[in-house]
């Protein structure tokens, strides 16, 4: 029987899914992005801004910031999983990582649609 | 016939990891120090396209000594973690997993994460 952990994984193969899914799409996304970096050479604010005033640009980078955040979490968890043996503070980790991450999705929304 | 006084080597500085085990440990190191800049990071992407002023502040930290340090580190964790992370999705589609091919190819890992921090290191400096 699995001894079952409120911190635990969940048991299935959705996270080991999810994390290769986020690579992939973040793996892509880095190619894209530096072949536009070397082609547009951006050397001051008007030129690097410019990179990210197009919509479609915008909701790619926003599809790997949000890649980024959920593989982190997941890979994340995985080394408080491995390390942190007590449940009260491996769940304490645990709430403050999401809180975090959840901030950053905000925050990246606010960057991307301010510029 | 089982010798029961095996050596138990959980002392870190007794641990002799083989290559494979290598890259995997600092595929965790690589992803755990990533995750702790993300915030710093997300900080100068801010404000670098905030305005003009704001973008020649961020170039000013990530071109100093310090900022080039911690750039320098991103960039090996980053080549590190993403051409490890190719090679475990190989492994994942049951490509090199002998093991001698699963041996090479961690030596390429380090061989090519090292050299693209080399090579990026030079340019940013």
């Amino acid at each position: 029987m699995v001894n079952r952990h409120i911190t635990g994984a969940h048991y299935g193969l959705k996270d080991w899914l999810i994390q290769r899914v986020t690579a992939t799409i973040m793996a892509l996304y880095t190619v894209l992005f530096a072949v536009i970096y070397f082609v547009s050479c951006p050397t001051d604010y008007f030129t690097w801004s410019y990179i990210f005033q197009s919509q479609w640009m915008r909701i790619i980078t926003l599809l790997f910031f949000f890649s980024l955040f959920w593989h982190a979490w997941v890979g994340v968890r995985d080394i408080y999983m491995d390390y942190i043996q007590s449940t009260a503070l491996r769940l304490g980790f645990q709430v403050v990582t999401v809180v975090v991450l959840l901030a950053y999705a905000l925050w990246v929304v606010q960057i991307l649609w301010s510029v | 016939m089982r010798n029961k006084t095996r050596p138990k080597h959980l002392d870190l500085t007794k641990i002799r990891l083989p290559l494979p085990g290598f890259v995997s440990i600092l595929h965790r190191v690589s992803g755990f120090g990533m995750f702790l800049m993300i915030g710093m990071l997300l900080g100068v992407l801010a404000l670098s396209l905030e305005s003009p002023d704001g973008y020649e502040r961020a170039v000013g930290y990530l071109t100093g000594w310090f900022g080039k340090l911690v750039v320098l580190g991103l960039i090996w964790a980053f080549a590190h973690h993403f051409i490890a992370g190719i090679r475990f999705l190989l492994l994942d589609l049951h490509v090199g997993t002998e093991l001698s091919a699963a041996r090479k190819s961690s030596a390429l890992v380090l061989i090519l994460s090292i050299s693209v921090t080399v090579i990026l290191g030079v340019t940013i400096w």
